[in-house]
């Protein structure tokens, strides 16, 4: 019989699930976090097990990861998300060296060896500043659906946000918003301050070989582009950008 | 297969606390002090107790915050909360606190302390290095001696200067040897008891009583190490943690670590091996002799702050360490500065795993911080 193994990833806006067979991804499902992460895990599986017509008992590993990840009781291993993105985006592209992942609570950059191991990784601090949480309560003050974000904001002149905290930020758009300035610059600045404190990660770091861009705010086209210019270099990303997470816990899962 | 002397060691600050308060009673003369460039060995020489003082619990801090502004490091904060909210016995009872120039929040902060208890406040030079700035640590010491004895009505002569030393001396090699019994692969002693151990060590009001539960305590390892038990297996990685002080209350990271399956074999820092590297050397004047012990204490308040680096290659070579955890209080800015260059360091001369962790002596980050550091254990095993 066939192994298959699922990876599922609790995040702190939407949770991912991802089943692997050995040889590829078989399966991928995803579903807002909500209230309840164990509520949502189990959703995931039943669909997963849904989509693939396997048996709970046919799926011989679970892996939970995510910050959601301890409140999982029914996975047989706990994987941070740092090692999961690593060896999901080394599964999706084994060129990827780097990967930079903005979720909704937190932004990361990890590097990863020709295995998909990592080797080193930054996390930002306590603060929400370069998060999907500053670019969501920014949405809310210009309102507008944070995934409007990047094409409102396009080919507008950039408005200057000074501030990372995302407390003072959002101030600071309400007045913009207050002296008549363009949603559409004030969306680029936004973007900007993001990507500011994304590249300051970044090169603390030291970015290396290719660049492969996931987590939720990956879907920010524009953002990925200022953060090109920025390193100066081609940054990958996927549809499947989301799921990173999930298909680096199935993969690890596997063995 | 915790030693058992460790509930001896547990036990510590309350009874000091009880003994601080006896000694107090029967006139006895306390000096505080909060920083590790310190020189205990002054405030023994002129006949009085010579203790540490609390700062190390998040409990006082929202008290010290109506005087200090908030985004303050919170061993500052929580050191003149203690002060100001008599909840550190050994502030209460200290006749003097000895503070010295160190970081730029401390000296301001003690500018605050010295409204509500006298202060001598030692001035640091910047550098280690060179003559000029030994000579002026010296001048230094003569300053605090004279003080000393003007404060306290008391002559403090070479012989009293030299006895102390000699306890100090001794009291230092008795912790490094206990420091040293974690050098056994596996580790004998958690990290976490450890590190209660060797911070316990600056509430010893009658330093004999203190180093002689020390004695017991590396007896027993030594006969667990005779038997071969350990509380770990060649599966936990051995880490190495530097940065700023810790103690109890403020352990969480060491916490962290072990439960997340490593064993924390080295403390660098100034409530673990820094400060009981060296001795005070004996074959020459002693106030001078002290002065030189002290300035080279590598704390990153001391520009440049090259040794610290080479402290923390030796303890990585002699501990066969795994991975180097830097920690730098929130709001630290010398510890976080330096992070930067211990890192490439570590990667130029080791090449071992690094994580530097910013945090405060709050809970509201556990869940990140436990993140990192599974993450940073995960880059270990396979
Ligand atoms: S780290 Fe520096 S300032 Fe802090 S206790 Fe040690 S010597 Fe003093
Ligand atoms: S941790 Fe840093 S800021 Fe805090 S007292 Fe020590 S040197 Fe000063």
């Amino acid at each position: 019989m066939k192994k298959i193994s699922v990876g599922i990833d609790i995040g702190s806006v939407a949770s991912k699930a991802a089943a692997y067979d050995g040889q590829e991804i078989i399966a991928l499902a995803m579903r807002p976090t909500g209230w309840s992460p164990r509520e949502v895990g189990q959703e995931l599986l039943d669909e997963i097990l849904e989509k693939t017509g396997l048996e709970r008992e046919q799926i011989h590993a679970i892996v939970g990861t995510g910050y959601g990840r301890v409140s999982l009781p029914f996975v047989d291993k706990r994987i941070t998300e740092i090692s999961c993105h690593g060896r999901g985006a080394f599964y999706l592209d084994k060129s990827i060296r780097t990967v930079i992942d903005i979720g909704g609570q937190d932004s990361k950059i990890i590097k990863i060896n020709e295995k998909g191991q990592v080797l080193d990784f930054l996390m930002n601090d306590k603060c929400a500043a370069g998060t999907g949480r500053f670019l969501q309560v920014m949405a809310n003050a210009l309102e507008v659906d944070v995934s409007e974000l990047s094409n409102l904001a396009r080919g507008s002149q950039a408005a200057k946000i000074s501030s990372m905290c995302t407390v003072f930020a959002e101030s600071e758009v309400v007045s913009l918003i207050g002296e008549g300035t363009d949603k559409s610059s004030i969306a680029h600045g936004l973007l900007n301050s993001v990507a500011e404190k994304i590249y300051a990660l970044a090169g603390r770091l030291g970015v290396e070989g290719q660049v492969y861009f996931s987590g939720g705010v990956s879907k920010s086209e524009l953002l990925r582009e200022i953060l090109e210019e920025k390193l100066k270099k081609e940054i990958l990303h996927s549809q499947d950008s989301q799921y990173v997470g999930a298909i680096g816990g199935a993969v690890l899962g596997y063995k | 297969m915790r030693p058992k002397t460790m509930s001896k060691v547990d036990e510590l600050r309350g009874a000091n606390a009880i003994a601080i308060k006896e000694a107090k009673e029967k006139g006895e003369k306390v000096v505080g002090m909060y920083c590790m460039f310190s020189p205990q060995e002054l405030a023994l020489a002129a006949g009085a107790r010579a203790v540490s003082l609390c700062g190390t619990s998040n409990n006082p801090i929202e008290e010290a915050e109506k005087v200090l502004p908030r985004n303050l490091c919170p061993l500052i904060k929580s050191s003149y909360g203690f002060a100001i909210t008599d909840t550190c016995p050994y502030f209460f009872f200290s006749d003097l606190i000895l503070a010295e120039t160190t970081c730029d929040g401390k000296k301001k902060m003690y500018e605050e302390m010295a409204k509500i208890k006298p202060l001598h406040l030692m001035e640091l030079p910047q550098s280690s290095q060179g003559e000029k700035n030994l000579n002026f640590w010296v001048n230094e010491m003569m300053e605090f001696k004279a003080f000393l004895e003007d404060f306290y009505k008391v002559e403090i002569t070479e012989e009293n200067l030299k006895d102390a030393i000699k306890l100090m001396n001794r009291e230092r090699d008795t912790y490094k040897k206990l420091h040293q019994m974690n050098m056994n692969k596996p580790a004998l002693l958690s990290g976490v008891d450890m590190l209660l151990a060797q911070w316990a060590r600056g509430f010893n009001v009658d330093k004999e009583k203190g180093l002689a539960i020390i004695e017991d305590l590396i007896k027993e390892l030594e006969e667990m190490k005779a038997k071969g038990i350990s509380p770990y297996s060649e599966d936990n990685p051995r880490i190495l943690v530097t940065g700023t002080p810790m103690g109890l209350g403020s352990e969480k990271l060491v916490r962290l670590l072990e439960d997340s399956g490593a064993s924390v074999v080295a403390l660098e820092n100034c409530t673990g091996y820094k400060p009981i590297d060296t001795n005070v050397a004996l074959d020459k004047d002693p106030l001078v002799a002290i002065a030189e012990k002290y300035i080279k204490l590598p704390c990153s308040c001391m520009t440049p702050n090259h040794d610290r680096f080479e402290l923390v290659k030796k303890l990585a070579q002699d501990y066969q360490v795994d991975g180097i955890v830097d920690l730098a209080w929130q709001a630290c800015h010398t510890y976080t500065i330096e992070s930067y260059g211990l890192r490439e360091y570590i990667k130029d001369e080791m090449e071992l795993p690094f994580l530097q962790i910013e945090t405060d002596y709050s809970d509201s980050d556990l869940g990140q911080l436990r993140t990192r550091v599974e993450a940073f254990l995960e880059t270990m095993v396979s």
